[in-house]
């Protein structure tokens, strides 16, 4: 199997604020994100990383799409680095996470337009990929109603469209269906097994088992910003459900979840 | 990175132009209110400080003498000779402005005047006005009787005169006056004026951005930062520059008003290098006022605390900008066009009362430039720092 994604020794720090420290019932003035973070992600797969919530899943994909510096370690992505050529890393994935928003005032057709300029994608190519997902996602129907006049669902559609505007080779998604209703949710998941069976590498960071089951080849626990298993889902789950080993892990390694 | 900066610089254009909202509040609204508002105060004071041609002020006259009688008859006003016991009535009147004017003059005043000796040291025959100041009419025919009574007494001990006859005595020329004129006024509006419309459409541009999680999605295109920075820089300054110069077109255009001429002041004096001078300073002060307020709005958390920073700032652009005023026109050490802004201020100055020298605008312009290209420099930096732009 080609290596396509080398994560090594990744680690990140944030520093509290007052307001933050009363948050987090914390005297610590620096908060530990991500510590020491390795996996590896090989081409065609789908790699799943599932965590609770502020596990550190989300600051790990901000620092491969190289929205965020680490603090230490790197990552290889197809040969660049996210520390070193960042917008050469840029250029290869496709990124969709619940804080990238859209511009409300443009309609689907012109961020396509500007999202596909900003890729370098040719105007033959743009118009073929715009045919294509647009009609996989029903976008053709409100593709010059505005962003801001858009259901939630709309508009997760239209950004997961947006961040596969240039047909990366790796995609990371963060919490793809989260706050979905049932079918857009089902429209997301049927897309990403499509992507996978067209070869594409996708990391994926969600809490709900089910997607990862259904969807995932391997797959990464992290909890309190390490990587406590990484293998592939049948490896980690042998005889059990994946529900049951994440909180028979999580319990091994922080104790009782109450 | 050249078309990423275009590619940006048409997202921002879009953006603007086609929300109609934006380009009347920033674009047609400035100008159009600022001709509206100076026409009216234009108006107001002319209303203000002028009497109605038909109007006959109610006078009053004690001892009246025969040699003025003449002159105060052709005034625009009924007489009435008021008696020593009807002289605080009269004054009532005046209070209430039932009436507008009480003379009083000295018994035998021509004969005392006359008699009257300055080397003496005594006091001299005292005429005495009663009028009420917030009564224009009352005012104005007081003013017209302290000047034909200031004419009276100079016609008594004329030794000798100042610019008498129809000679044209004051030899500045149109193009100094209109130039004066314009050098005291116009480096404030226009420095104002381009700030406030650099100020309408950065913080949105860029603080708006940040605030509404968009600028999350520029940065993890393959973009370079400072194709990003530039674009919106340039885009913004465009903006800005329709913005200040609706605010401008707006205020030439109600400067007849304002000023109290219809006439006005002629902007034909100028000859197109001034233009052409004016212009590259403009387009040059614009890039940097933009560029420094990206900054400030890059570093806030919202459009609201962008716009507080940069506040600020607009009060410093002001007395900056009045500062050639009373700096006196004395020749300026090529040292003063290397400050920010200020150099801006002084070249407007010195184009529109013809004082200037190239080489300052060159001076100028290249400062700007370099001033803009650095601060964008510090923008494409913040761009790129995580705790700028994902500060919450």
């Amino acid at each position: 199997m080609e290596e396509i994604l080398k994560v090594q020794g990744l680690k990140k720090t944030f520093k509290l604020s007052a307001k933050q420290q009363k948050i987090e019932k914390t005297n610590e003035k620096i908060k530990v994100a991500v510590n020491d973070l390795s996996f590896t992600a090989y081409r065609g797969e789908v790699f799943g990383l599932l965590g609770p919530n502020g596990a550190g899943k989300t600051t790990t994909l901000r620092m491969l799409a190289t929205l965020i510096k680490p603090d230490e370690g790197d990552a290889v992505l197809d040969g660049a680095s996210v520390v070193k050529n960042p917008e050469e890393v840029r250029s290869k994935i496709g990124f969709l996470t619940s804080e990238l928003k859209l511009e409300e005032f443009f309609t689907p057709n012109f961020l396509f337009d500007f999202f596909a300029d900003l890729h370098g994608v040719s105007p033959e190519e743009k118009n073929a990929r715009r045919k294509d997902l647009f009609e996989r996602f029903g976008i053709d129907k409100f593709a010059e109603v505005k962003v801001g006049n858009l259901s939630t669902g709309m508009k997760q559609k239209v950004s997961l469209v947006i961040s596969l505007v240039h047909d990366p080779d790796v995609i990371i998604f963060d919490e793809p269906t989260n706050g979905l209703d049932v079918l857009t949710a089902k429209v997301v998941t049927d897309f990403l097994v499509d992507l996978k069976e067209q070869g594409k590498t996708i990391i994926v960071s969600t809490h709900i088992f089910n997607l990862i089951e259904k969807i995932c080849d391997r797959v990464g626990i992290i909890v309190e910003g390490q990587m406590v298993v990484c293998d592939t889902l049948s490896a980690i789950t042998g005889d059990k459900s994946l529900e049951e080993r994440f909180f028979e892990i999580y319990e091994e390694k922080v104790g009782s979840i109450a | 990175m050249k078309t990423d900066m275009l590619t940006i610089i048409r997202k921002e254009f879009a953006r603007f132009f086609k929300d109609r909202s934006l380009v009347i509040t920033t674009i047609l609204l400035p100008g159009f209110l600022i001709f509206l508002i100076y026409s009216f105060m234009g108006d107001g004071m002319m209303k203000e400080f002028s009497t109605d041609e038909n109007y006959v002020a109610k006078a009053y006259v004690q001892n009246m003498p025969d040699e003025l009688s003449p002159a105060f008859d052709q005034l625009s006003a009924e007489w009435t000779v008021v008696s020593d016991s009807e002289i605080e009535d009269t004054k009532a009147l005046i209070q209430n402005k039932e009436a507008d004017v009480l003379i009083v003059f000295p018994e035998d005043f021509v004969t005392r005047v006359s008699a009257y000796d300055v080397k003496s040291g005594e006091a001299a025959p005292n005429v005495e006005i009663y009028y009420n100041s917030t009564e224009t009419e009352s005012a104005n025919l007081r003013s017209i009787l302290v000047d034909m009574l200031d004419q009276y007494e100079a016609s008594m001990a004329n030794k000798f005169d100042i610019n008498a006859g129809d000679g044209v005595f004051n030899l500045a020329s149109e193009k100094d006056m209109t130039g004066q004129i314009f050098a005291m006024l116009l480096p404030m509006l226009l420095m104002t004026f381009m700030f406030s419309g650099c100020m309408s459409v950065a913080p949105e541009s860029i603080a708006g951005e940040k605030e509404r999680g968009t600028i999350a999605t520029l940065l993890v295109t393959p973009m370079k930062r400072s194709a990003l920075a530039l674009g919106k820089v340039i885009s913004i300054s465009c903006i800005a520059l329709l913005s200040g110069l609706s605010s401008f077109i707006g205020t030439m255009l109600s400067m007849p008003k304002l000023m109290g001429t219809e006439e006005g002041v002629s902007a034909a004096v100028y000859v197109v290098t001034d233009y052409v001078m004016l212009l590259g300073i403009i387009l040059t002060t614009v890039l940097v006022m933009v560029a420094l307020i990206a900054i400030i709005s890059a570093l806030a958390k919202s459009i609201k605390a962008a716009s507080t920073a940069v506040s600020p700032l607009m009060i410093i652009v002001m007395v900056i900008s009045l500062m050639p005023m009373f700096g006196g026109d004395g020749e300026k050490s090529l040292a003063m066009f290397f400050i920010p802004l200020y150099n801006s201020v002084l070249c407007i100055h010195g184009i529109f009362s013809f004082t200037y020298q190239p080489l300052q605008i060159v001076i100028t312009i290249i400062m700007n430039l370099l001033y803009a290209g650095a601060l964008s420099w510090i923008l494409t930096r913040l761009f790129n720092n995580e705790n700028v732009m994902f500060s919450k």
